[in-house]
């Protein structure tokens, strides 16, 4: 369980995000979801302390995340992001064995880990455990990043946009496969996005952060149907809209 | 070529010291400012800053500031020291500079990444910034490495031994095969030292264990076989310190010290060596900082810049004494006494010009100079001689040059400039027919060549300094000047000059009974003959030799007395009753 209470972060005058409460159920995925300076990021960062709150606290599991060292609190918490960060100068294999390594697992345990984490994220490990990153295509690359994330037995997984630099065939794929790990072993996450189409299929509730402040959270169906003010309106009409641009075109009228 | 080859170990050894410490020790430092310096950035202005400075200062220059820094610490300011310190500060800017680079250079996203998988800040340098900063990193040491090994070569004038002994020494003494040995040498070590650490690194990178074990073990047997060097030189000595002789940048002083220690070493059996190509006040400094223990200086050069006395109109006799007690007093060095030939700075002209302007004196020379170009070397424009000169005669050229000595005779017999500032035992003088122009005002003082020996001899080793002593009056003006000329003419390596010379004398100095003996022979033949006012050992052009004193020329007298005697010439003087004084001791 994850606990956000009146969290809030000040660049000098500017507030990125105010008086932010939150909580994420055990085993509930949440998604932040906002336009680009909405805070959700720096939200996110908060979590793992990336990035130190002005004031307000965060509790995992309930045990406060300032009391803990910052390096000790992100071991046990996965962290996937947009731009991935492969350590180049490592194998696959020693990428995913990242944090067990610094946790100080033994060889036999890390490199079992690491084949039952590469065959979690549909990566074969006799052929993908030794090679480099750069010769992984993007979605493989991401898949690595999450069997790091996943590596040192985290339940809380933090998202930043992780897809979003992905094709849309990929990002379908890896989509379904985070689905299936999260069934599988029950994670605890929180997944941000501006896509309000990956919000809405992947989202056990949706929060909607707007100019840094919590504007309306709940599960998509009832942000749909019950939206909070009219920034949520408008951005849960987005699929609609779109579908419904898609359908014209079809038809063969003006896609506007 | 081979004699040449015979100075590699000992040169490159010394070069081996002096650019793998430098290095070891850059790395040291500029690694972890480096490092530093990237996370504060307010620190890496400054510390790149600094760094570029240093980097600005020529390298020789850079060399040449470390002697007397050092010497106003009160530590060792000839030889290692120096250089190894200017060698140091010369690498720091492109380690540093890379390492900054280097670790700015890493992804932001991957940095964000080591944190987030739980690094502590110390794990991400390790595990991700530095192994990522690796190849600019190493591509700085590679550079530092080049130029500290090519900036290596110039600690010869500050007194360390490397390959640049071959460059300068060669440049000085035209021997182009030292030259040219001294700068492959140089550059095959350059080239060497470049590939190992790049093959560390690309071993290291690529993971491939053969490269980075190649790498690994070529560095490795660099260094060892310098450590076994350094402690083989060490064990020859038998732990006793050497007797080092100075010299400076010209081709007599290379041979005349190459003289004095092999005449120690030959009179004494003490190891000794030569710290050659030292610049002209730093070989008095090594003298005095106990960095050199003997050298050559003239008697002019110390009553002028090192005393600060008149120069115009000074007395030969009246210098040397004077001179005596000011070492003695004054800095508790030791007049070993002259070597028995003067070289002075004087105006030399081609011949030619000379007739045509009708130039003899200096004097003349004052007259024409407005529209003359003169040639003189580093430090001749610098010195009280050339005040003095300049306000007695009134001496204003069209130009003036300064020029490396040995270049200055050529252009003054190809017409680049038309009066030089020659030194009077110079071969060179006759060889491409130049004048010496007459100093008809005795402005320049008088340049007796004399042995200056430091404060350790002079207490600890009187043996040394005895054995000095049976050179005073060994060598006049014509066998310098023909030693001179075997060097810069016929391309001689000083050391077989000093060696020849050494034997001719070792058939007197060693044997001293012989010639004494043949002296004596000689004197019984001729009886009491009342002409004959004595008979002595001497020098003739250099070589030792029996001279006969006549009072009188008496043509029947000449005739009794042979050519040579025991092998030794003879040499007949008219001297009228008085009988001059013995030059041999």
């Amino acid at each position: 369980m994850i606990e956000l209470q009146h969290l809030t972060k000040r660049y000098g005058d500017i507030a990125a995000v105010a008086d932010l409460s939150l909580t994420v159920e055990r085993g509930e995925l949440l998604v932040l979801l906002g336009a680009s300076g909405s805070g959700k990021t720096t939200t996110l960062k908060m979590v793992n302390r990336l990035i130190e709150p002005t004031s307000g606290s965060v509790t995992i599991d309930g045990q406060d995340a300032a009391a803990l060292a910052p390096h000790d609190l992100r071991r046990r918490i996965g962290y996937v992001f947009q731009k991935i960060g492969l350590f180049p100068h490592m194998t696959v294999s020693e990428n995913v064995a990242v944090t067990p390594t610094l946790v100080g697992w033994d060889r036999t345990k890390t490199r079992r880990r690491v084949r039952e984490l590469l065959e979690l994220v549909d990566l074969d490990p006799a052929s993908m455990a030794d090679r480099m990153p750069a010769e992984l295509s993007g979605g493989q690359q991401q898949r690595v990043g999450v069997a790091r994330a996943l590596a040192a037995g985290a339940t809380v997984m933090l998202l930043d946009e992780p897809f979003g630099a992905l094709d849309p065939l990929t990002r379908d794929r890896l989509r379904a496969s985070l689905l299936r790990i999260r069934r599988e072993i029950g994670l605890t996450a929180i997944f941000v996005t501006h896509d309000m189409t990956e919000a809405l299929l992947l989202g056990d509730r949706i929060a909607v952060l707007h100019h840094g402040r919590l504007v309306q959270v709940g599960p998509p169906r009832e942000l749909v149907r019950a939206p909070a003010d009219d920034y949520v309106a408008e951005l849960m009409s987005a699929p609609q809209r779109d579908a419904a641009a898609v359908d014209a075109l079809m038809a063969g009228g003006d896609a506007q | 070529m081979s004699e040449q080859l015979a100075l590699l170990p000992a040169y490159l050894t010394g070069h081996l010291q002096l650019t793998l410490l430098a290095l070891a020790v850059g790395l040291a430092v500029s690694l972890p400012l480096g490092i530093v310096a990237a996370r504060v950035e307010s620190l890496e202005r400054g510390v790149l800053g600094v760094a570029s400075v240093i980097q600005t200062i020529p390298s020789l220059a850079l060399l040449a500031i470390m002697v007397p820094l050092l010497a106003a610490l009160q530590v060792q300011s000839i030889g290692y020291l120096p250089a190894f310190i200017g060698l140091t500060l010369y690498s720091l800017l492109p380690m540093l500079r890379n390492t900054v680079t280097g670790l700015a250079g890493v992804d932001q996203s991957l940095t964000e990444a080591a944190q987030a998988v739980g690094m502590t800040p110390r794990q991400q340098l390790w595990r991700v910034e530095l192994p990522l900063a690796m190849p600019v990193i190493v591509a700085g040491i590679r550079t530092s490495a080049v130029w500290v090994v090519g900036t290596a070569t110039l600690s010869t004038p500050v007194g360390a031994t490397s390959l640049g002994n071959y460059i300068f020494s060669g440049l000085q003494t035209r021997n182009l095969t030292a030259v040219l040995v001294g700068c492959v040498a140089a550059a095959l070590l350059a080239l060497a030292l470049d590939g190992t650490v790049r093959a560390l690194e690309v071993g290291v990178r690529r993971r491939s264990r053969a490269l980075a074990w190649a790498g690994v073990a070529a560095l490795t047997a660099l260094c060892l076989s310098t450590v076994a060097a350094t402690a083989a030189q060490a064990w020859g000595r038998g732990g006793q310190r050497p007797v080092v002789i100075g010299a400076k940048t010209f081709t007599e002083q290379y041979i005349l010290s190459e003289i004095l220690a092999r005449h120690i070493a030959r009179e004494t059996g003490a190891p000794t060596e030569v710290l050659a190509s030292l610049g002209s006040t730093v070989a008095f400094d090594a003298l005095r900082s106990g960095d050199i223990d003997a050298y050559v200086d003239y008697s002019g050069t110390i009553w002028a810049t090192i005393m600060r006395r008149e120069t115009v109109g000074a007395d030969g006799e009246r210098v040397l004494i004077a001179m005596e007690a000011f070492l003695r007093e004054e800095h508790d060095l030791t007049l070993v006494g002259p070597l028995g030939f003067e070289n002075a700075y004087a105006m030399a002209m081609p011949r030619a010009t000379a007739e045509r302007l009708g130039v003899k004196t200096v004097s003349d020379l004052a007259r024409h100079a407005g529209a003359l170009t003169m040639g003189g070397d580093y430090e001749f424009f610098a010195r009280p001689e050339w005040r003095a000169l300049e306000e007695v005669y009134g001496l204003h050229f069209a130009e003036r040059r300064s020029m490396d000595a040995s270049l200055m005779y050529q252009a003054a017999a190809q017409g680049s400039v038309q009066v030089i500032s020659a030194f009077s035992t110079d071969g060179r003088i006759e060889a491409l027919d130049l004048v010496v122009l007459e100093d008809d005002r005795r402005v320049i003082p008088p340049y007796d060549a004399v042995i200056l020996a430091g404060q350790r001899l002079g207490r600890e080793r009187p043996e040394i300094i005895s054995a000095l002593q049976t050179l005073a009056g060994a060598i006049d003006a014509a066998a310098m000047r023909r030693m001179n000329l075997a060097v810069d003419r016929d391309g001689e390596d000083p050391g077989a000059v000093a060696q020849a010379f050494i034997e001719r004398l070792g058939g007197a100095g060693m044997t001293d009974t012989t010639i004494e003996a043949a002296q004596q022979e000689l004197t019984d033949s001729l009886g009491a003959h009342p002409n004959v006012v004595g008979t002595a050992i001497g020098l003739c052009a250099g070589t030792p030799c029996i001279k006969v004193y006549l009072a009188r020329d008496d043509e029947a007298l000449r005739r009794r007395i042979p050519d040579t005697c025991r092998g030794f010439a003879v040499d007949v003087e008219v001297t009228g009753r008085i009988r001059p004084r013995d030059r041999n001791p």
